[in-house]
């Protein structure tokens, strides 16, 4: 029974759709910039903004069950995603399932006065979500670090495939704090410009904040074009819980996994690419191992940073856009490769057909994903 | 002690669990250590560490969420023999209510300070997974959720359809927390695909929810 | 000079969480990372702490760090010349 994704939406810096996004990136438009805020940093450092005053200004007149930057993200995106989906949300038939890394973490104050706020606890954050919606089933909250949205997917692909559910509403968010800022330069991972992944000169990662969602059904949805979600896998690199494995483990099984039984090559990779140089020559050597190096690949972090526990749907979601306009995005930021292997990492968009794409990501803790989506026409 | 139970050769079994809480450390139901002085967490961790002579550095370098499961998933794996299944086949599905809740309020203590790059790492619940797969060489399916309260049906579930669809062949599941208040919890289960010589039960809903309560 | 080692010795086990090490255990010339005290990217992340915390040295360029750090020497020699 084929898993295919029925509606979708995501909020980035670059726009408030999957159509907006997609135009703003065709066209080479990066929504990172310089960012001079003391509430979140110190120093200057780029990053990659939600506008928060198109985002109130989408979101006047409800009354949200959460208004934290958190709450808005995921209410607005579930119900731009749900505008567009023929599934009801209140069927026991369907379930909610959210991603995050830190939820509502900049809620958090000092020691003592947060154990009674229920909205620091994530469950808390996606069961609102779901009764919002009058769903009966309780809420599913994967926080996998950087894999959750990806993970967020496969779970709900297979909890379909497996008859638990017919429809599942998958939602992922995280938002730039000072509390994920301080963490990534404390660890000196921050890149001075905009990120430039698979660069020789990389130097970090830029972080992004931004949500995603989308529905999976097995229901086929009505119109031409449709994406299938095709499989997936996760893989532990059992190596270190923050430095990438030096011989691509983790991403190198759950890559095997993932295509498992698929005997054509897929047509792009859109890869986790967060232009640190330990992770993105982790890649090259994962995807090396995997056969896979010749396949055109990209990252979307030039355009719109790391959205951490959204990253996995909003980059899926994108390259489901891509796949339905037999188009490749072009690795923003890239001048020069630079990777202990080469690997096919376009500078300028593809314009042919593709008929499948592969997602991976990985992240702290060791842990790597992979999935595989399909078009049908 | 549970009732003897008669496990299906067809179905995943429970090879062995741990519980650990503030009062003792049970294997399969039975004490092996308990906390007769009422040592704080981290005492009782070291207790633990020294009783079951595990000798590993990183270890006072973990946050109490992941020394917790460390602590667990070590007894729970002692005499499990490492070889009978692919690293990739080993999975690890854990679950806990307050994600690093606990640890998070420890760094953001630190941010106006000078940042601990060794306290942020731990700000996300899924490193104790990552842990115990580097100690133990788990390479399979992780996964991480964040439930109310231990969703035993839930685990149940997902774990059959990993062990139906996936390359899964054994998999250390369970609940994990260290929340503000700095109550704890561990219970982690050895669950098999295809049965074990040593068996403690079925993996079953009703199984799991009389030995998680003991 | 041999002052400012021993209390490094101290400090760095405090820092990096070195249980059941002791500043005897640590020789001064002997490589910080890799085997021995089984240091790892983290703890070189820390020891940039820790020179911040108590010497007010900043560095922010990690392979600069990896010739500081290769020993108590060494860094003790760095801290010498770039204290404040």
């Amino acid at each position: 029974m084929p898993v295919y994704l029925e509606s979708e939406n995501i909020i980035t810096s670059l726009g408030f759709s999957v159509e907006e996004n997609l135009k703003a990136m065709g066209e080479g438009i990066s929504g990172i910039r310089m960012c001079n805020n003391p509430a979140l940093s110190d120093q200057p450092f780029p990053v990659s903004l939600v506008d928060k005053n198109r985002l109130d200004a989408a979101l006047s007149g409800f009354s949200l069950p959460d208004d934290s930057t958190f709450g808005k993200l995921v209410f607005l995106s579930v119900r731009e995603a749900l505008k567009g989906s023929s599934v009801d949300p209140s069927d026991p038939r369907t379930v909610f399932i959210l991603s995050t890394t830190k939820g509502n973490i900049e809620l958090m104050r000092g020691k003592g006065s947060n154990a009674g706020n229920s909205r620091l606890l994530l469950w808390h954050s996606a069961e609102q979500i779901r009764r919002y919606y009058g769903n009966p089933n309780k809420a599913i909250v994967v926080s996998n670090a950087c894999i959750s949205g990806l993970l967020a997917m496969i779970a709900g692909q297979r909890l379909i495939k497996n008859g638990d559910y017919d429809h599942a509403v998958i939602v992922g968010a995280d938002v730039v704090s000072k509390f994920i800022v301080s963490g990534f330069q404390s660890f000196l991972s921050l890149s001075t410009n905009p990120c430039k992944p698979f660069d020789r000169d990389r130097d970090g990662l830029t972080l992004g904040e931004g949500a995603g969602t989308v529905v999976l059904s097995n229901r086929r949805p009505d119109r031409k074009t449709v994406i299938e979600l095709v499989s997936g896998a996760s893989a532990n690199d059992a190596n270190h819980i923050s430095g990438p494995s030096r011989t691509g483990e983790g991403l190198f099984i759950a890559l095997k996994q993932a295509l498992k039984g698929i005997v054509e090559d897929p047509g792009f990779i859109s890869a986790h690419g967060t232009a640190t140089p330990f992770n993105d020559d982790m890649e090259s050597i994962a995807l090396t191992r995997a056969g896979l190096a010749h396949i055109p690949a990209n990252s979307l972090k030039g355009f719109i940073g790391h959205t951490l526990g959204a990253a996995g749907i909003i980059e899926s979601l994108i390259g489901a856009g891509c796949l339905s306009e037999n188009m490749m995005l072009k690795n923003m930021g890239l001048q020069h490769q630079g990777l202990v292997n080469a690997l096919n990492t376009p500078i300028e968009n593809l314009k042919q057909p593709f008929l499948t794409f592969v997602k991976t990501a990985s992240g702290f803790g060791g842990c790597n994903a992979a999935a595989l989506f399909r078009k049908h026409e | 002690m549970p009732p003897h139970y008669f496990a299906s050769m067809n179905n995943p079994v429970i090879r062995k669990y741990v519980s650990v809480d503030k009062r003792s450390v049970k294997v399969n139901g039975t004490d092996l250590l308990l906390n007769e002085q009422g040592a704080d967490f981290g005492e009782f961790m070291k207790q633990i560490y020294h009783a079951c002579s595990i000798s590993y550095l990183k270890f006072f370098k973990m946050d109490p969420q992941s020394k917790l499961g460390f602590v667990a998933a070590k007894i729970l794996l002692q005499d499990d023999d490492r070889d009978r299944f692919e690293p990739e086949e080993k999975a690890i599905v854990l679950a806990n209510s307050a994600s690093s809740l606990n640890t998070d309020e420890k760094y953001f203590e630190s941010i106006n300070d000078i940042p601990s790059p060794a306290v942020f790492v731990y700000t996300l619940p899924n490193i104790v997974a990552g842990e115990i797969c580097i100690h133990h060489n788990l390479k399979g399916e992780n996964t991480f959720f964040i439930q109310e309260e231990f969703d035993i049906q839930f685990m149940v579930s997902y774990l059959n359809i990993l062990f139906s669809t996936t390359n899964t062949r054994k998999a250390i599941a369970g609940w994990v927390e260290v929340d503000l208040d700095d109550n704890y919890r561990a219970f982690l289960m050895d669950v098999e695909k295809e049965g074990s010589s040593e068996i403690q039960g079925n993996f079953t809903v009703d199984f799991i929810h009389q030995i998680f309560k003991l | 000079m041999e002052e400012l080692k021993e209390k490094l010795k101290v400090q760095l086990i405090a820092q990096l969480n070195l249980e059941d090490i002791t500043p005897e255990d640590i020789n001064s010339s002997d490589p910080l990372f890799g085997e021995g005290l089984g240091l790892d990217s983290i703890d070189a992340l820390e020891i940039i702490v820790l020179l911040q915390k108590e010497y007010g040295i900043k560095i922010e360029d990690t392979k600069k760090g990896k010739e500081i750090f290769q020993s108590i020497d060494t860094l003790a020699a760095y801290i010498t010349e770039n204290r404040k």
